[in-house]
Parts: C-alpha cells; sequence; structure tokens
C-alpha cells in the first residue's frame, strides 16, 4: 500500500500539465472507477450472466476513454466490435452453455483463492509502483488532431499507418482472420444425424405402432440371373410383379419401356426368353416382332 | 493529472484479469477475464502513443483488436465442443484429453 501512496504523492507533485484539460479529468475520474467497479464486478459476481454484463460496462469506459484520448477510430471499434459483437458472442454461448453455471464454491485446490488474491495485490502494487516512480517526468505531447486527416491523425492517418509501415502485419492479420473462420466452423460443426441408433427391437416395436406403413420389410428387387439391379422389379409367387418393389425414382425416369417390360413378365406380350421374366417367350420370332415394332 | 492515471487503471485492470483468470471456474468467465486483461492492455497503448503524440500505439491497440476478435470466435467454439462432449463449461469438469 505505501507504493500506491508514494505514486500518488509523486502524481500529485507533478500535477497541472498542459495537455490534460479539466474536462479529460473529469471524465477520467468518472470513467476509471466505473472501469475498475466493472473489472471487480466481474470477478465476484457468481453468476456468469452477470459477470458479462460487469464487463461490458468495463469495456463501455474504455471506449469513450479512447476517444477522450483523441483516439476516437479505437474507441468507436471498442464499442462497436467489443460491447456490440464480442460481447453479444458472449452472451450468446452463456445462454447455450453455461446459463446455468453458477461457480461452484468448493475449491478444488486448496487455498488457491486466497494466493490468487495475494497474487493479484501483489501484481497490481508491483506494476503501479514501478510505473509510477518510473514515469515521473513524463512530458505528454500533443496528439494529431484526430479530426485532421490531412496532418495525420484519426482514422486516416491510422489507415496510412496500417498500409505503409504496418502492411505486412496487416496481411497477417488477413490470414488469421481466415483461419480463424475456418476454426470457428470446424470446431461448431457437429454432425445432426449422430445420436443413439435403434435397435432391431425398437424398429420392430415403432413398426408394430404405426410409425411406418408397412409392418414388414420392403419387397427387394428382383434378382436374376443376368439382372440384379433396382430397376427389376420383384415377382411375387403367382408370377406377376410386386409393386412395392418398383423404385419410385426409376418409375417415373423410364416409364415407357418398364412398362413394356412388366408386360412382357406379367405374360400379356411374353414375346423372347427375357432374363427377368418367369415366363418361357415363345421364341426368336417374337424378339424379331417386338424389334419391327420399335 | 498526467496521462501516467491511464497507466496506473490499465495496470490495475490487468491485475484484476489475472485474478480473474485463476479464481473464476466457468471457461466462458475465464475467457472475459482474458478479454478484460487484453482491453487494458489496449488501454495502455492508446495511453503510449498520446504520450509519444504518435499513433504507432493505436496501430498496434487496433491489431489487438483484431487478434482479440479471432481469439473469441475460435477460444468460444472450442468452449461450445468441450460443453457438448461434457455438458459442462467449467474447467474443474475437463480434466481429460478424450471424452
Amino acid at each position: 500500500m505505501t507504493s500506491f501512496s508514494q505514486a500518488a504523492v509523486v502524481l500529485a507533485q507533478q500535477g497541472g500539465e498542459d495537455v490534460v484539460g479539466t474536462g479529460e479529468a473529469i471524465a477520467f475520474w468518472v470513467l476509471g472507477p466505473l472501469a475498475l467497479a466493472g473489472g471487480l464486478g466481474m470477478i465476484f459476481v457468481r453468476n456468469a450472466v452477470h459477470s458479462a454484463l460487469w464487463l461490458v460496462v468495463s469495456m463501455l469506459s474504455f471506449g469513450v476513454l479512447y476517444i477522450v484520448q483523441s483516439a476516437p477510430f479505437l474507441g468507436f471499434t471498442q464499442i462497436i466490435v467489443y460491447t456490440g459483437a464480442v460481447m453479444m458472442l458472449f452472451l450468446f454461448v452463456l445462454m447455450m452453455a453455461g446459463r446455468d453455471s453458477a461457480d461452484s464454491m468448493v475449491e478444488v485446490l486448496r487455498g488457491q483463492r486466497l494466493l490468487a488474491a495475494l497474487f493479484g495485490i501483489g501484481f497490481a502494487t508491483l506494476l503501479v509502483g514501478a510505473l509510477a516512480r518510473s514515469l515521473v517526468n513524463v512530458q505528454a505531447q500533443v496528439p494529431p488532431d484526430p479530426y485532421d486527416p490531412a496532418r495525420g491523425g484519426g482514422a486516416g492517418g491510422l489507415g496510412r499507418l496500417v498500409f505503409t509501415d504496418f502492411l505486412f502485419a496487416f496481411e497477417l492479420t488477413a490470414a488469421l482472420l481466415i483461419v480463424a473462420a475456418l476454426a470457428g466452423i470446424v470446431l461448431a460443426y457437429r454432425d445432426r444425424r449422430e445420436g443413439p441408433k435403434r435397435s432391431q427391437r425398437d424398429l420392430v416395436e415403432a413398426r408394430f405402432r404405426g410409425e411406418y406403413k408397412r409392418r414388414s420389410p420392403q419387397p427387394g428387387p428382383g434378382v436374376f440371373a443376368t439382372g440384379n439391379s433396382v430397376a427389376t422389379p420383384a415377382l411375387l409367387p403367382d408370377g406377376s410383379i410386386a409393386p412395392e418393389s418398383l423404385s419410385e425414382l426409376i418409375e417415373s425416369t423410364n416409364t415407357a419401356r418398364l412398362i413394356a417390360e412388366q408386360d412382357r413378365v406379367l405374360g400379356s406380350q411374353a414375346e423372347h426368353d427375357d432374363s427377368r421374366a418367369l415366363l418361357a417367350g415363345e421364341d426368336e420370332q417374337g424378339s424379331e416382332q417386338e424389334g419391327e415394332r420399335k | 493529472m498526467t496521462p501516467t492515471y491511464y497507466l496506473l487503471l490499465s495496470a490495475l485492470l490487468f491485475a484484476i484479469g489475472a485474478v480473474g483468470v485463476l479464481v473464476r471456474r466457468n471457461a466462458i468467465v475465464v475467457f472475459m477475464c482474458i478479454e478484460l486483461m487484453l482491453n487494458s492492455v489496449n488501454l495502455s497503448l492508446v495511453t503510449f502513443a498520446r504520450i509519444n503524440g504518435e499513433l504507432d500505439g493505436q496501430v498496434m491497440a487496433f491489431f489487438v483488436m483484431v487478434v482479440a476478435a479471432a481469439e473469441v470466435v475460435v477460444g468460444l467454439a472450442i468452449i461450445m465442443a468441450i460443453f457438448r462432449a461434457r455438458r459442462s463449461a467449467s474447467v474443474d469438469d475437463t480434466n481429460l484429453l478424450k471424452y
């Protein structure tokens, strides 16, 4: 704590720099504690959704602090990207995955919270003390006017820097974004087909409860010596075609030919030895006749 | 006041975020604490840019924002995948590499 007070004293001694105006000081003393409260609230609130809302408070304060520090582009980007997009993404995932996951009070590692708190206090003291001591004689330059792109401030100056000095980093960023988008797709993809597989018994029960039209399985296609394609119709014991063995798709695409073959199989126009026919065809004559007809 | 105050604020928030990462058990909240740490570093970068009267720090903060956005996409996708497999978003439950 001594370093905090030292820092306050040191900073108070050098106060009155001309760069920081009164308005900015007021904005800082309003928004700084707000940002701190947001951070602390995020840590201490047990409900995850409330944590996200506290973080939103913190991030909005950050955005306004950027704007105050003559970085309006970053400030608005902060508000749009972080509080607009990223935090909404967080809330979205929270509603799906972590809505009922208030943190348990059980410590898996004994004394971890105490040690973490000690670490945090020590770290903050060290950092604040070092910063306050090392940055005593800071002479803040007048920043480029953010609303005068011609003199290199604001979004215009940022854009010029991004496309000149930082061009390679910018291109790496493009690659990074593409990879991240692909990774999001790959990692979040879920195969919808997976699920508990139905056992044979489940299927039988479902059939007899009327989930399917037939209780027995569908008849398969007919299998003959020269043809076992799906298009070959199955025959019933009396030699007629089993209508359910006909594939709807094939029927709809090749109707005319199949009807002729069905007639032939049925015996109405049995003309030659067809491998698909059960009834014996007559002879070559029939096929010639058929050829003439075609 | 001087711009140094911004650096102190960012240091405090960075420490808060670090403690949050260590203390919280919900993976999504841990992720939000990391976001807070990134944001506090951004604040210090913007402050450095302002102290120097240059824009380089702002460009770096801009890149940090881009990287953070990409990181959020991948991280949340991983958390969702883990949640689907384990039905839990707690970092304590994820103690196996598989299942």
